[in-house]
């Protein structure tokens, strides 16, 4: 409980000190508050999600001149300027977001550059805003008939609006929509496997990161009452990305510091660089400039991440065991088989890697694909779960073509597989990465997520994740970091998360690879245990007594052709498989 | 409008639109080479424009500080690297390429500066210091973290940027120079007249283009460099060294930075913060090329160049929202003719 007493305290500490500091401090805590909300967004959006943008501050900067103009021009509510200042914002930011989620990670913060000259030009030169001279008498805000003019009950307003935007990240980021966020960085091509929309989900974490810089934008301009374009500039964009660096832009509370550390390192550089170095040049920038490649080389995760180990417990809302499952697949009997491949071919320009291979799984069997190494097995994995698209051929589940289809609808449909080069989230538990396999047993949005309404849904999903954990026989490392499990057993984090997805059909990627003898059994054993209960799995594996004694039929590819087809006995005794494995020697 | 309105400010458009040609081709080089979104491009442009500008009024230019302070920031560096791997041997060379070789740049400028020079010397003396600058830049900034993620690259190349340009504020001054033309000579196409300095900006960007895609394109040493941003752990098992290929780039960046900056500082006042701007127009040409291809980044240049000068000509206040609006439409092109999400890092 200590991280518990660790917030009680700061909140204390927050609450008090307008009371206590003079007016110049307090102040000063209201930038920060501001500059907080701002770099609150840029953690989620950068440190979690792994975008990086520029021009926050040109967002913030909507907001503001949103309602400066409409309660100055025409004398409308302040709130109605914070709707007005949402709605402007959304659009921008979705406009950005939808024509770079499909580019490279440079883009987007390309984007943002250009945007954010473009939006300050934009400012300085449009007259109804007042040029580069800005607009002024805004009034102030009211709320409930109290007028908040006091620099005291303003600061009050700020910190509340970002203990409130705080709480909602940290609410989505303990959510299915969360888990699926942290996937985006460096996990996109497993997350789209178990259903994630990642495209959308970028451009949801980028209007989200941009509404809450308009809403700090809002709250600017009615403290200071007058907006003008400076404080909207490129510039400042950049140093919200420092502060949120600086202080740990992986964690929320990093943002907090950051800004904190920022915004008060700059109040003294301004005070003291002039008497120290004479002149009022722009040391201060090139002191920043320095600060932030030094950041960068030596301490990439922030401050924070000194502390985090420090002063936090991960408290993960407990797995409630009597929680009943998530909605399964409902399982109509096929005629005819479950899965057919049928002439599928893939050439990667003049290099075919898999050449009309065909073969079918019924409902109920372990199959193997076998052969040497880049036979074009996992290709063929790629190709049936929509990874890669299809050069010719066709492949059908349940009598419906998959060809063309996304990964994420392919796991729709109830195909669920695990990857060769295992792909955890090394930094996030197991209880956290097995979850993200019944991603798809929720519907809950990103709005249900932020608001925390999918409570009695997140629930299912975590029990689910843990009994599949318990299945595979990972219980008592179900807390820990991914990562730090050996990779024999982040196999089998990987076939528990195909689990979790309540799959009709699993598709296993060399599962048993890296384990040892007693392992590979027990895999074994839980694999044949799932065929008794109905599941049919398609399985790449080397391990030639794994397969033999647990699948029901083998099909053979060498050179991206279809070698053999057959019952393990056959397969074992063919003179072309022989010649293909061990070059004729029997 | 009538047709000696729309070819004067085409002629204009092109060549501003050639300088942000020379901008986005090293771009291009230094983002294939190094995977580094090299925002400060444009300050190697205002820093060999002013240094010029300052050699102009005979004084010593305000250059030396920053080549020596570098140079002997990146001895230190290499000094440590040294004494840590015990290779004493490679303390020789470090303190003559950081320490001697800016010294003697510097004692040249010292001794240069208060003579009364041709035009040609102090552009010679110009490159001589602000390129340097260059790969000592790489050595400081960018070598120690060359495996870091694009992303973290491109916030450093930022903050790099930040720097630069208060470092230019403070050896520069907040007022902007312009320097003399090469040749007063004016050629005239029927009615229009061509300025000399035009041709030289024309001439010399073709030329660098030229010389561009030939080093990349028919020498093995080109080639090699390419093969860096491929691969960087392949290209060392080949025997290709990254960081030599690193500072080679950026070698090249400043020295194209320093020649747009020569070329351009006859036609236009340049501050010690024109750069950053002229450095993004040329990488809105260079995304059009989706950073890769340079001969696009070249056409996308210069219609940036051209749209901007008949922007000026409508709508002279919003011009610079118009030319960085067109990323808008570019990057929906560009994000069209993707078929699959591009490959995560």
């Amino acid at each position: 409980m200590r991280s518990r007493v660790a917030v009680g305290i700061l909140l204390a500490l927050l609450a008090v000190a307008p009371v206590l500091a003079p007016e110049y401090w307090i102040t000063l805590g209201s930038y920060i508050g501001l500059y907080s909300l701002v770099v609150l967004g840029i953690c989620l959006l950068t440190g979690i999600a792994g975008q990086v943008s520029f021009g926050q501050a040109a967002f913030v900067g909507l907001g503001a001149y949103a309602t400066a103009w409409l309660s100055t021009a025409h004398g409308l509510s302040p709130w109605l300027g914070l709707l007005a200042g949402f709605a402007v914002t959304g659009v921008f930011a979705l406009v950005l977001g939808l024509v770079t989620t499909r580019l490279s990670g440079h883009y987007l913060p390309l984007s943002t550059i250009a945007w954010g000259i473009a939006l300050y030009y934009l400012f300085g030169n449009l007259e109804f805003l007042g040029g580069f001279t800005g607009l002024s008498g805004i009034p102030t805000l009211s709320l409930l008939g109290f007028e908040l003019k006091d620099t005291r009950a303003y600061y009050y307003l700020i910190w509340v609006c970002v203990f409130a935007a705080l709480v909602l990240i940290q609410f989505l980021l303990a959510s299915r929509m969360g888990r699926a966020i942290r996937a985006l960085r460096g996990g996109v091509v497993m997350a789209e496997s178990f259903g994630v929309n990642t495209r959308l989900l970028k451009v949801q974490v980028f209007v989200f990161a941009a509404i809450v810089a308009a809403l700090s934008g809002w709250l600017y301009a009615h403290m200071q009452r007058f907006v003008n374009p400076t404080p909207f500039g490129l510039h400042v964009g950049m140093e919200y990305l420092f502060m949120a660096v600086v202080g740990g832009a992986g964690y929320v509370w990093g943002a907090l510091l950051g800004a904190a550390l920022i915004t008060v390192a700059k109040q003294l550089l301004q005070i003291l660089l002039p008497d120290l170095l004479g002149a009022s040049a722009q040391y201060e920038i090139v002191l920043f400039g320095i600060a932030m490649v030094l950041v960068l080389h030596r301490a990439r995760d922030g401050i924070w991440a000194w502390v985090a180990p420090r002063v936090q417990h991960w408290t993960r809302p407990p797995v409630t065991p009597t929680a009943p499952p998530p909605p399964t697949h409902l399982r109509a009997p096929v005629a005819g088989p479950l899965l057919e491949v049928s002439a599928v071919r893939k050439a990667f320009g003049g290099l075919v890697a898999v050449n009309d291979v065909s073969f079918e799984v019924r409902s109920g069997e372990i199959v193997g694909l076998i052969g040497p190494n880049g036979a074009g097995k996992s290709t063929t994995f790629n190709l049936i779960t929509g990874l890669l698209d299809l050069t010719a051929g066709d492949v059908r589940f349940r009598g419906q073509r998959l060809a063309g289809l996304p990964p994420q609808r392919v796991a729709r449909l109830g195909v669920s597989r695990t990857f060769q080069h295992v792909k955890l989230l090394p930094a996030m538990s197991v209880l956290d990465n097995v979850a993200i396999g019944a991603h798809l047993r929720s519907d809950a949005g990103f709005l249900r997520c932020l608001f925390h309404l999918e409570r009695a849904q997140e629930r299912r999903l975590v029990a689910e994740a843990a009994r599949q954990i318990e299945r595979v026989g990972l219980g008592p490392e179900m807390l820990l970091p991914a990562g730090s499990l050996p990779l024999g057993k982040q196999r089998v984090v990987e076939v528990a998360r195909a689990l979790a997805a309540d799959p009709v059909l699993l598709l296993l990627d060399e599962p048993a690879a890296g384990l040892r003898y007693k392992e590979k059994q027990d895999l074994a054993a839980l694999l044949a245990k799932l065929r008794s209960e109905g599941m049919t799995i398609l399985l790449v594996e080397h391990d030639m007594d794994f397969v033999m004694g647990l699948t029901d039929r083998l099909v053979v590819l060498d050179f991206g052709v279809k070698l053999a087809e057959g019952l393990p006995e056959e397969i074992q005794r063919n003179p072309q498989v022989l010649e293909a494995y061990l070059g004729g020697v029997a | 409008m009538d047709f000696q309105i729309a070819t004067l400010l085409a002629q204009d458009g092109l060549t501003n639109g050639a300088i942000y040609a020379l901008m986005a081709l090293a771009l291009v080089l230094v983002f294939s080479v190094t995977r580094v979104v090299f925002i400060p491009q444009g300050e190697f442009l205002a820093f060999g424009a002013l240094t010029l500008a300052t050699l102009q009024t005979e004084t010593v230019p305000g250059t030396i500080w920053l080549l020596l302070v570098f140079g002997a920031v990146a001895f230190l560096i290499d000094a440590a690297v040294a004494v840590i791997r015990r290779r004493p041997r490679a303390l020789l060379p470090a303190a003559l390429w950081n320490l001697a070789l800016p010294a003697a740049i510097t004692g040249l400028a010292v001794w240069l500066a208060p003579l009364e020079l041709p035009l040609p010397a102090r552009i010679a003396l110009t490159f001589l210091l602000v390129v340097p600058l260059g790969p000592l830049l790489y050595r400081i900034v960018y070598q120690p973290i060359a495996e870091a993620p694009v992303l973290v690259l491109l916030i450093v190349s930022f903050a790099v940027h930040l720097a630069l340009s208060g470092i230019g504020l403070v050896l520069f001054g907040a007022e902007g120079s312009r320097t003399p033309a090469f040749s007063e000579a004016t050629l005239e196409i029927g009615f229009l007249p061509l300025p000399g300095q035009s041709l030289w900006v024309y001439g010399g960007s073709v030329l660098l283009a030229g010389a561009l895609y030939v080093f990349f394109g028919r020498t093995l040493f080109g080639k090699a460099l390419r093969a860096t941003a491929v691969n960087r752990a392949g290209a060392k098992l080949s025997g290709i060294r990254t960081a030599f290929a690193g500072k080679t780039c950026f070698f090249l960046a400043a020295l194209i930075g320093v020649a747009s900056g020569v070329l351009i500082g006859p036609l236009t006042t340049i501050y010690y913060d024109t750069g950053f701007l002229v450095g993004l127009k040329g990488f809105v040409g260079a995304i059009i090329g989706a950073l890769a291809s340079y001969p696009i980044a070249v056409a996308g240049a210069l219609f940036v160049g051209l749209l901007e000068s008949f922007a000026s000509f409508y709508a002279s206040a919003y011009k610079e929202v118009i030319v960085f609006t067109l990323i808008i439409p570019v990057l929906l092109w560009l994000s069209l003719r993707t078929h699959h999400d591009e490959e995560e890092e």
